[in-house]
């Protein structure tokens, strides 16, 4: 199927929903207390952008992400590239690893609201937890797939620890990190807006719990469409990053003949 | 003994290789000359890499020891070149950075390795090709790339681990030729591993058979007296080519027959 056939069809489904939504609210067939409607929706939406409120706590949720998401990535790939080239290590801390990553996320919050208050620090600490792990067990298989011929090559050719690192084991793991990122991005907006959520006085996870505390299902919504943009466009630069970075793989069906 | 004289290029002493309760090798014993070309047959399994590896030095021996220009190896063989016989070359790099490769380890400056590399890739006729990755390039061309990688460094000692064995007929008899005529500018010590009883005799001055594993040991030892410069495809059909041939099959078909017996 064509991909402008493809676009017609999401868009298609698109106005589809939001017109079946929108008529079944002004024909009484849902209540518009508990659903909105599509249209109250929008006209919230361009009021927050027209009068400028919403961007602080889009600022505060972006800045909370991508914190998050650095710390977390950096700590996790370091972590797992220590582990995977330690088997000593790797033995000893198993068990403590799995035992932390077992734990539900959401617990910790009230946890780190207490230790690091009611600001960013608290959010960034959330993310922080789920996005360590996932680039930590990324790099770590990244690390253990690395193909023993290529390496051994890389030995006979005359590379020391830190050359075989450089140019085997981190452009190996290199597409394992590289493909967990656009995880990680979701999983420290996830953090950052859970952490909002459940304490805070800014940020998108803030507006959204303020709107259900009065009902107010249109700015509930609102909030989660914004969301939603939000994600995708973080999703879209780090797609873009990862497209950049992995230029030396094949696509599917490239690879080079057979003379 | 001429040992301190002439030092052979590598010489295994009663070496073995044991992984765990499977014995691979056993008890072998193997001279490669300076400047000559050795070639190794043997049936599948009959611990050919093993061989390979030992004199590499990727994995030191169970017993025996491993002499290279009458040192005895100790860690990795800094003055031998390897050829896989996987693809070997690193994915991420370009033809010309994997050519380069080496020269970067060994503290050579970028644009000196560079050039090197890219005379190299333009000696094993991949000029023009320097930025592919690998996966843009045929698999005879990888293989060209990985002897430039290797050659590139110059090694005293050659080591070919069936280099050729995934190409088609063609390509390969192509490789081969590219080979010797490598090997005729500088007679570095080759030890060429293939389970191609025709490919050894083609490339080789002299051909080493193996037995049967597990516990292979060498069973056999042929000179080859075929005139160089040699074209592997015309020399396929002499007379000369027919009988050593038949003589060395003579030999390895039990070996064979035995492999596949007991597999």
């Amino acid at each position: 199927m064509g991909k402008a056939r493809v676009r017609a069809y999401q868009l298609a489904l698109l106005v589809l929903i939001v017109l079946g939504w929108e008529f079944s609210v002004r024909l009484g067939w849902v209540d518009a207390f508990f659903f909105s409607k599509p249209s109250d929706i929008a006209v919230r939406i361009y009021a927050w952008f027209a009068s400028g409120e919403v961007y602080r706590h889009l600022w505060i949720t972006l800045a909370e992400t991508v914190l998050a998401f650095l710390s977390g990535t950096l700590a996790g790939v370091a972590f797992g590239l220590w582990l995977a080239l330690s088997p000593t290590a790797s033995a000893v801390l198993d068990p403590f690893l799995k035992a932390l990553n077992s734990v539900p996320r959401v617990i910790l919050a009230p946890i780190f609201t207490l230790w690091f208050g009611l600001g960013m620090a608290s959010k960034v600490a959330l993310g922080f937890t789920l996005v360590f792990f996932i680039a930590f067990f990324n790099t770590y298989q990244g690390i253990r797939e690395v193909s023993p011929v290529v390496l051994a090559n890389a030995r006979m050719l005359g590379a020391n620890r830190g050359q075989l690192l450089r140019h085997v084991y981190l452009p190996s793991a290199a597409s394992w990190i590289l493909s967990s990122l656009r995880t990680s991005v979701g999983f420290a907006v996830i953090g950052a807006v859970v952490g909002e959520y459940l304490g805070a006085s800014a940020g998108l996870g803030y507006v959204i719990s303020q709107a259900e505390g009065v009902f107010d299902t249109t700015s509930v919504f609102a909030g989660i469409v914004v969301l939603a943009v939000f994600v995708v466009l973080l999703d879209v630069g780090v797609s873009l990053v990862e497209r950049k970075l992995l230029v030396w793989r094949p696509e599917p069906g490239q690879e080079g003949g057979t003379v | 003994m001429h040992a301190h004289e002439n030092p052979a290029a590598i010489e295994l002493r009663g070496v073995a290789q044991r992984f765990g309760g499977y014995t691979a090798v056993e008890g072998v014993e193997l001279r490669v000359a300076p400047g000559e070309f050795v070639a190794v047959v043997g049936p599948t399994g009959c611990g050919k890499s093993t061989l390979l590896n030992m004199i590499a030095g990727l994995r030191p021996p169970s017993t025996g020891e491993v002499h290279v220009f009458g040192e005895r190896l100790e860690g990795l063989n800094r003055r031998a070149g390897y050829l896989f016989q996987t693809d070997a070359l690193l994915p991420w790099k370009t033809a010309l950075h994997n050519a380069a490769l080496g020269l970067g380890f060994a503290g050579v400056e970028a644009a000196e390795a560079e050039r090197r590399a890219r005379a190299w890739l333009a000696k094993v006729g991949l000029a023009g090709f320097e930025d592919r990755y690998p996966h843009q390039l045929s698999g005879g061309m990888r293989k060209r790339v990985a002897l430039a990688q290797v050659l590139v460094m110059d090694p005293k000692i050659l080591l070919m681990d069936e280099p050729f064995s995934a190409l088609d007929v063609q390509t390969r008899q192509l490789m081969e030729n590219e080979l010797l005529r490598l090997w005729e500018e500088d007679h570095k010590s080759v030890l060429f591993v293939t389970h191609d009883l025709e490919e050894a005799i083609a490339l080789a001055d002299r051909v080493v058979v193996m037995s049967a594993g597990p516990a292979s040991r060498v069973i056999g030892d042929f000179p080859i007296g075929l005139a160089r410069p040699r074209d592997v495809t015309e020399i396929r059909l002499t007379e000369a080519f027919l009988e050593v041939h038949r003589e060395i099959w003579g030999l390895l078909r039990k070996e064979v027959m035995r492999a596949h017996g007991q597999g």
